[in-house]
C-alpha cells in the first residue's frame, strides 16, 4: 500500500501521482497522512481505487471525483467531493460548506454535521448526513437524495427542482416552492437503500424520515410569484 | 378666445418621455412583467469612437503597409498554466452557451475562429461535442451553475473561464426560459424539459477573492496545471476586480462592458448596471501595472468591439486581446436584412431584433427550433465569421502600421486622443488639440 506523508510529499506530487494510476492498476489502496488541513487534497481522481486520509482536509477535498472511494478520517472543509461525478466520498468528522455542492452522482457519507448549504444545486449525487445541516441546504437541488439524521437548519430547498430530500429531524424553515411530500414506498426504498450504502444496516427506522421536495409553482416565471424569486 | 386662423405651436414629444419611453410604460402596464431581451446596451454611451488615432508624421514614422510585418499574435495564460495558449490574432470569441445559441451556431463559431486563428468559448450549459471537435482552441467556461460540468471535460479544454460576472449583467445571474429548454440542453443541465433554467449568480462553493484563490488552485490541480485559468468579471469596479483576480491567481483577466451582449436578461438591467467598456479598460490596466503584473496576466476586453479601430484602440489602452459576441452573431447571420419579413412579424425588425431569449429566431442562430436551426449552415456560416475575424485584423493592421508599430501590441495610449472630454477623462488620453487629460495632474 503507498503511503503518502504530506509532511515530506507535496500535494502537487501527492496528485500528480493519482492521477497518473492506469485503470487496471495494482495500487488500488492509499494512505495519506499529515493532511493538516490542505485543500484539493484528492481532486480530480479518475480511476477505481481507494484513498484514506489520516487526518482533517481543507477544501475541495477530492473534489471533481470519478470511481475513486476516498476516505477523510478527520473533518473536511469547504465543497467537499464539490462536482462528484461518481464514487465515494466518506467523512468521518464534520463538513464545512457547500458538502457536495454541484455533484452529477456517486456517494456522499459525512459521519458529523454538515455546515450552510449542504448539497447546493446538487446534480445527481446522493449525499447521506448522520448528524444535523446548516441554512439554505439543496438551494436550487436539481436531483439526486439528500438523507439527513439529524436537523436542518433555515431555508432548505429553497428553489429546489426535481432533488428528494429526506430529514428525520426538525426543519427549521422551508425555502421557496419546498414542500413536505408523501413519503410511499419507492421513497422509503429508497432511503433504505441509501441508508444501508451509509453503513446504517437497519440501526434507522425509514418511517421516521419526512419527505421534502419541490411544489414546483416556480418551474415557469409568473409575475404573481414575483415575490418569491 | 382662439380665432381659427391664430398660428399653432407643433405636436411635441417630450425628450424625457420618448416614444419608447412611452411604449414600455404601456407594455409594463399591460403585462405586469419587466422586459427581457438579449443583446447589449443599445444606448448612446461613450465608446471608442471618441477616440481618434494620430498616426505617424515628421516626430515619428509609419511602417510600409503589405511590406512591412505587423505582428497579430498573443500569447495567453504564461503566468501559470505548462500550456499556455497562443492565437494568432487577438480575437476571441465570447462565451455563449449551447442553449441560448444552436448547436448549428455554436459549430459554425467553432469553424471561423478556429480558420482564423482565434478561440472561442463554451456557454453556461457545458461542452458540446461539436464545438470542441470545430474549436481548435476551445475555452471551458466555469459558471455559478456548473450545468453541465465534468472534469472530462475541463481536461478536453485548452483553457478554464472562471465567471464572476458579465457586462450586461454584473451582479446578476440568468434565466433561460422554458420555450428554450429542449430535450438535448436539458440533459446537458440534469433539468426537466421545458421549465425556466435559472443560472444563479454566486458561486455555490466559494465567497470573496480568499476562496477563489483556493478555488483557483483546486482546478489547476485537477488539470495538472497545464491550463491557462482565466477570470472575467463585469465592468463596475475594474481597479479593484482585477486586482483581486490577480491576487487569486489568474492568469488572464477577461473585462466585459456593459455593450457587451447576454442571451437573455432584464432590459432594465442591461442598461443602468456596469460601465462602457471605454470607462473600464485604464483602470484595469492601471491595477496591473501596479501589480508589476501588466502583460505577465494578460487583459482581455469585451464590449462593443465592431470594427479594427475598435480592436486597435482597446489594445493601445493597454488590452492584450479583444473578444467579440455580438459582432459575431452578426456575421454569422443575425439580424440579417433577407429576414426582414419574419422579424416584422415578430414585433421587430431587422438590426432591431434582441428576443434571443424567444427561440424564434428567423436566423437560426439564438434558437432551440430544429426547422429555424436547419437555417444556418454552419460551413457557410463559419467562414464569413473567419472573413471578419480577418478583416478586423486587417484593418488594427493598418492603423498600428500608420502610428509605426511592428506589432499590434506596440500600440499605445500616446497614441490616441480623444474627441470628447467625457472621452478623454475615461480613456486618460488628451482632448485632440490639446495636452488636457481630465483628471490627471490635478487639472
Amino acid at each position: 500500500m503507498p503511503v503518502v506523508d504530506l509532511a515530506q510529499t507535496s500535494r502537487r506530487d501527492l496528485n500528480s501521482r493519482l492521477h497518473a494510476l492506469a485503470q487496471d492498476t495494482n495500487e488500488t489502496l492509499w494512505r495519506i497522512e499529515n493532511p493538516d488541513g490542505r485543500h484539493a487534497l484528492a481532486a480530480g481522481l479518475d480511476a477505481p481505487i481507494t484513498v484514506m486520509i489520516a487526518g482533517h482536509v481543507g477544501y475541495y477535498c477530492a473534489g471533481m471525483n470519478k470511481q475513486a472511494s476516498v476516505v477523510v478520517e478527520g473533518n473536511a472543509g469547504v465543497g467537499v467531493a464539490e462536482n462528484m461525478m461518481s464514487g465515494t466520498v466518506h467523512v468521518k468528522g464534520d463538513a464545512s460548506q457547500s458538502a457536495g455542492a454541484t455533484a452529477h452522482g456517486g456517494l456522499l457519507v459525512i459521519d458529523g454535521n454538515a455546515s450552510a448549504r449542504c448539497g447546493i444545486s446538487m446534480k445527481g449525487v446522493n449525499i447521506v448526513v448522520k448528524g444535523s445541516i446548516g441554512p439554505m441546504s439543496a438551494f436550487m437541488a436539481q436531483s439526486g437524495a439528500l438523507v439527513v439524521l439529524g436537523d436542518a437548519g433555515d431555508s432548505l430547498g429553497d428553489s429546489i427542482y426535481e432533488a428528494k430530500l429526506y430529514v428525520r429531524g426538525e426543519v427549521k424553515s422551508l425555502g421557496a416552492d419546498c414542500v413536505e411530500q408523501t413519503l410511499d414506498e419507492e421513497h422509503r426504498a429508497q432511503l433504505r437503500a441509501l441508508l444501508d450504502a451509509a453503513g446504517l444496516n437497519g440501526e434507522v427506522k425509514v418511517e421516521e424520515f419526512k419527505r421534502y421536495g419541490s411544489a414546483r409553482t416556480l418551474y415557469n416565471f409568473h409575475v404573481d410569484n414575483a415575490a418569491a424569486y | 378666445m382662439e380665432n381659427k386662423d391664430t398660428p399653432r405651436t407643433e405636436p411635441r414629444q417630450s425628450a424625457t418621455f420618448d416614444p419608447y419611453t412611452l411604449s414600455e410604460i404601456r407594455r409594463a402596464a399591460a403585462t405586469g412583467i419587466y422586459d427581457i431581451r438579449g443583446g447589449g446596451s443599445k444606448r448612446q454611451l461613450p465608446h471608442f469612437d471618441d477616440l481618434l488615432f494620430l498616426g505617424a508624421s515628421i516626430s515619428r514614422y509609419p511602417l510600409e503597409g503589405y511590406r512591412e510585418r505587423c505582428a497579430t499574435d498573443v500569447w495567453l495564460g504564461t503566468r501559470f498554466a505548462s500550456k499556455p495558449i497562443h492565437l494568432k490574432i487577438p480575437v476571441t470569441i465570447a462565451g455563449m452557451s449551447f442553449g441560448s445559441l444552436s448547436a448549428q451556431a455554436k459549430e459554425a463559431l467553432g469553424r471561423g475562429a478556429t480558420l482564423a486563428g482565434g478561440s472561442t468559448t463554451t456557454g453556461d450549459g457545458g461542452m458540446t461535442p461539436e464545438e470542441r471537435n470545430h474549436s481548435q482552441i476551445l475555452v471551458y467556461q466555469y459558471l455559478p451553475s456548473r450545468y453541465g460540468m465534468n472534469p472530462d471535460d475541463l481536461r478536453k479544454a485548452d483553457a478554464i473561464e472562471v465567471v464572476i460576472g458579465q457586462g450586461a449583467k454584473p451582479g446578476g445571474g440568468g434565466m433561460l426560459l422554458g420555450q428554450k429548454i429542449s430535450d438535448r440542453v436539458a440533459q446537458m443541465r440534469d433539468l426537466p424539459t421545458g421549465i425556466d433554467q435559472r443560472s444563479a449568480c454566486r458561486h455555490p462553493d466559494w465567497t470573496g477573492p480568499d476562496d477563489l484563490e483556493i478555488k483557483l488552485e483546486e482546478l489547476r490541480e485537477i488539470t495538472d496545471w497545464e491550463k491557462p485559468i482565466y477570470v472575467k468579471v463585469g465592468a463596475t469596479r475594474p481597479y479593484y476586480d482585477v486586482a483581486l483576480a490577480v491576487k487569486s491567481g489568474a492568469d488572464v483577466v477577461v473585462l466585459d462592458g456593459m455593450q457587451g451582449g447576454t442571451a437573455a436578461t432584464q432590459e432594465v438591467f442591461i442598461e443602468h448596471v456596469g460601465i462602457p467598456i471605454l470607462a473600464a479598460i485604464r483602470p484595469a490596466v492601471q491595477a496591473l501595472q501596479d501589480l508589476g503584473m501588466h502583460r505577465k496576466v494578460q487583459l482581455i476586453v469585451s464590449g462593443g468591439i465592431r470594427n479594427g479601430a475598435d480592436v486597435a484602440k482597446a489594445l493601445a489602452l493597454g488590452a492584450d486581446a479583444v473578444s467579440i459576441g455580438t459582432a459575431a452573431l452578426v456575421a454569422l447571420g443575425d439580424n440579417d436584412p433577407q429576414f426582414e419579413d419574419e422579424y416584422r412579424a415578430l414585433g421587430s425588425r431587422a438590426g432591431a431584433y434582441d428576443d434571443w431569449q424567444d427561440g424564434r429566431d428567423p436566423a437560426g442562430i439564438t434558437t432551440q427550433d430544429p426547422v429555424l436551426a436547419a437555417r444556418l449552415d454552419p460551413v457557410a456560416a463559419g467562414r464569413r465569421l473567419a472573413n471578419y475575424l480577418a478583416v478586423l485584423v486587417l484593418e488594427a493592421q493598418t492603423i498600428a502600421r500608420a502610428c509605426g508599430k511592428s506589432h499590434l501590441h506596440n500600440l499605445e495610449p500616446e497614441d490616441l486622443v480623444a474627441l470628447t472630454i467625457e472621452a478623454a477623462a475615461m480613456a486618460r488620453v488628451p482632448l485632440a488639440g490639446t495636452d488636457w487629460i481630465p483628471g490627471q495632474l490635478g487639472r
